[in-house]
């Protein structure tokens, strides 16, 4: 009998799921909210301290101390060589320049859709942004030969009338990446500011003073709203092009270059759908440190966003293994005898096992555990996967880099690439991230509130007969 | 030369299609005895750097000229093949010229040929990596010069420090030192006047150096040898060495 009562589109499952699972039919009232998000960013245990005085010795040896020796004896220290002139620099490069394109993803191309599962993490989905492209930075800088001359590289008006040539694909590289920091760190900046407003009023002493500065006198007028809805329209719409062009470009730095491995045209969207495959990632391995180390996370950030999350990285980790595939088909296809060798020590040299990491890493752990909702809901198994998925973008990167320059046409000059300085240096950049990461959940409100409040007014439940209804009414 | 039908863009390079090119050079393999007389005269002419055994056996070694020597087959039939002097081909449409960030890595318009411009460097090495024959060398580290070696330094060869890159110039102090008599005197560079540190010192004579854009001169003729083939020709980078190999 009472299955006959059940209406039928719920028939299937055992019972109805409380709407209030989900945080936008969860609402709490402004004051207690913002509260909360006050005491996750003040409440610190030493636990934090640390963690961050750890940190800050790790980039104070392995990032400055390192990188001050490396530039004192020369880039011999390093492990690079001929005919291996890229190493890890520059996998870290493309790898953090990787992670911090999804920020830009999840933030702006879920908002443009109106996706609201975003609510509660696109601000730290932006700061991973921010704080990756910092680390990018620094490695491309590391693998500069002389370094305190890279400003060289800036089209300065200068008495020698020398310029800088535009030809050439790091020149566009270094432009683009300078113009999605910039982008993106105003696109972190405006949806921050009510925010601070927030802070500013809940605070006192040196806080007080800072968020006054950064709030840019916000009051939360009409008018202010509406030019903050306004240019957030814009920026969301207008940072998508730049955070696709600039991944582009940086895959354009192999692609045009003449070497058997590089000189493929799939290479523009195979590393784009690459770097949201790591970022995406890191995304959810972020959420859930925060949500497990910070106060009132729990609250915020919740199962159904692991559950959004680990569906996208599936999704994306089918559209990546469809790019691989493509990029490896047409170039095996190809026949160049060179390519052939190439292809062949990918698989079969002395480092194929990383190569078949890559695979197993990228492709058939998420295609094997990522289609169940338990695993997806699972904050520990979600991070696993998650680290293991970073994991074989790594891998993919250094087989792009210093693998593939192992072999190129002049056989005679063949030589294995073994690192070494920057190991060290890249271990300083990790920490450098999380060190920034830690710092800044302390400074700025790491959960977007007033984003989440509009979440909630616009959702209510419903009442149609005897079913209850999710309703969203379209604020803007 | 043979004739290239592949269109390349001007900003590559000054090289315009057809041209042959001002300087350039014809090495014989059949004759090269693979004695290294050419890496040691060019070492001492370029300031070259002495790496050590470490860094030479890593792939750090700074030589502009090399010898390269290859096996063919499995052991105990081997065969092995010519010696290889390989150095930059100053090629007319030259892969490195168009990637520098920062314009040194640029083509000379005077004596056509490629030229590293040491000061302007700064080292992201993507010259290297885009010139198929892998002939562009980095300064990894300072080596030291001990007593008596950095009393050999010539003179007329800037010496390069750490971080950054550098090439065969084909001697490009003594291209100066000849057009500079030559002007001086009011008449042309005559063929076998400007002869690099390689070709002085080969025993063999299979080096062979001149102008390409004269048709009388023993390079010129060389090159037209129906042995003569250039390395990786099919990548159209109009390279200005040709080797004369098999009979």
């Amino acid at each position: 009998m009472t299955a006959q009562a059940q209406p039928i589109s719920h028939a299937h499952e055992g019972h109805h799921p409380d709407p209030r699972e989900h945080l936008m039919l969860d609402p709490k009232p402004r004051g207690e909210m913002n509260a909360m998000v006050m005491e996750a960013m003040h409440a610190t245990s030493w636990k934090f301290w640390v963690v961050a005085a750890f940190l800050g010795l790790v980039v104070l040896i392995c990032l400055f101390g390192a990188w001050g020796y490396m530039i004192m004896e020369g880039l011999g220290v390093a492990g690079v060589n001929r005919p291996s002139y890229w190493g890890i620099f520059l996998v870290n490069t493309v790898f953090w320049i990787g992670i911090s394109h999804a920020g830009t993803f999840v933030s702006a191309l879920l908002r443009v859709f109106k996706a609201e599962f975003r609510r509660p993490f696109t601000r730290a989905a932006e700061l991973m942004t921010t704080f990756g492209l910092v680390q990018a930075g620094m490695s491309i800088f590391m693998h500069m030969g002389r370094v305190w001359l890279s400003y060289w590289m800036f089209p300065f008006p200068n008495q020698r009338q020398l310029w800088t040539n535009f030809h050439s694909p790091l020149m566009w590289d270094f432009l683009a990446i300078n113009t999605y920091l910039l982008a993106s760190t105003m696109y972190l900046f405006l949806p921050l500011i009510p925010d601070l407003a927030m802070a500013r009023d809940r605070s006192t002493g040196w806080r007080k003073a800072l968020y006054r500065i950064l709030a840019l006198g916000f009051r939360g007028t009409e008018g202010e709203w509406t030019h903050l809805r306004h240019a957030l329209g814009i920026f969301a719409f207008a940072i998508l092009p730049v955070m696709f062009s600039v991944h582009t470009i940086v895959s354009w730095d192999f692609a045009v270059a003449m070497r058997p491995g590089w000189n493929s045209t799939i290479f523009g969207p195979y590393f784009v759908i690459g770097a949201l495959h790591s970022g995406i990632a890191a995304v959810a391995m972020v959420l859930i440190v925060v949500r497990a180390t910070m106060k009132n996370m729990k609250y915020f950030i919740r199962p159904e966003h692991f559950d959004a999350l680990g569906k996208l990285m599936l999704i994306v980790s089918m559209a990546w293994a469809y790019f691989f595939f493509n990029d490896y088909m047409v170039q095996w296809y190809g026949g160049d005898k060179w390519t052939d060798a190439l292809l062949h020590f990918h698989e079969a040299g002395p480092l194929g096992w990383m190569w078949f990491g890559m695979l197993i890493c990228n492709v058939a752990i998420p295609w094997l555990t990522l289609w169940n909702k338990k695993v997806r809901t699972t904050p520990g198994l979600l991070f696993t996967i998650g680290l293991l998925i970073n994991v074989g973008m790594w891998f993919e990167r250094y087989i792009i880099v210093p693998i593939s320059l192992t072999i190129n046409r002049m056989p005679f000059t063949w030589r294995e690439y073994v690192p070494g300085i920057e190991v060290p240096l890249g271990i300083g950049t990790l920490a450098f991230f999380i060190l920034l990461y830690m710092i800044a959940s302390k400074l700025v409100p790491l959960v977007p509130v007033w984003e989440v409040q509009e979440g909630q007014m616009a959702h209510s439940l419903r009442k149609f007969g005897k079913e209850t209804v999710v309703t969203v009414s379209d604020l803007e | 030369m043979a004739e290239n039908t592949i269109k390349i863009p001007e900003f590559k390079a000054e090289w315009k299609e057809g041209e042959a090119g001002r300087w350039g050079m014809v090495i014989d393999t059949d004759l090269c005895t693979g004695c290294q007389a050419c890496v040691a005269a060019c070492a001492m002419e370029n300031n070259i750097p002495f790496v050590g055994e470490t860094d030479a056996a890593y792939g750090r070694s700074m030589h502009w000229l090399r010898v390269e020597r290859f096996w063919e087959g499995e052991y105990p039939e081997v065969r092995t093949t010519d010696f290889q002097p390989v150095l930059c081909q100053q090629c007319g449409a030259a892969p490195c010229e168009p990637v520098c960030p920062v314009f040194a890595s640029v083509h000379s318009q005077a004596e056509q040929i490629n030229l590293q411009v040491y000061n302007r460097c700064v080292g992201t090495r993507y010259c290297a990596n885009n010139c198929p024959y892998q002939v562009r060398v980095f300064n990894w580290r300072d080596w030291e010069r001990p007593e008596p070696l950095n009393n050999q330094l010539n003179p007329d060869v800037t010496v390069r420090r750490r971080g950054i890159m550098e090439k065969c110039t084909f001697c490009i102090q003594r291209i100066h030192k000849a057009e500079d008599q030559a002007k001086a005197e009011g008449r042309e560079v005559a063929d076998g006047e400007v002869i690099p540190a390689c070709a002085q010192v080969c025993p063999a004579d299979a080096i062979v150096f001149g102008r390409l854009d004269d048709p009388e001169s023993r390079v010129s003729q060389l090159a037209k040898s129906k042995r003569g083939v250039q390395l990786l020709e099919e990548l159209g980078t109009q390279p200005r060495v040709t080797y004369l190999k098999g009979a």
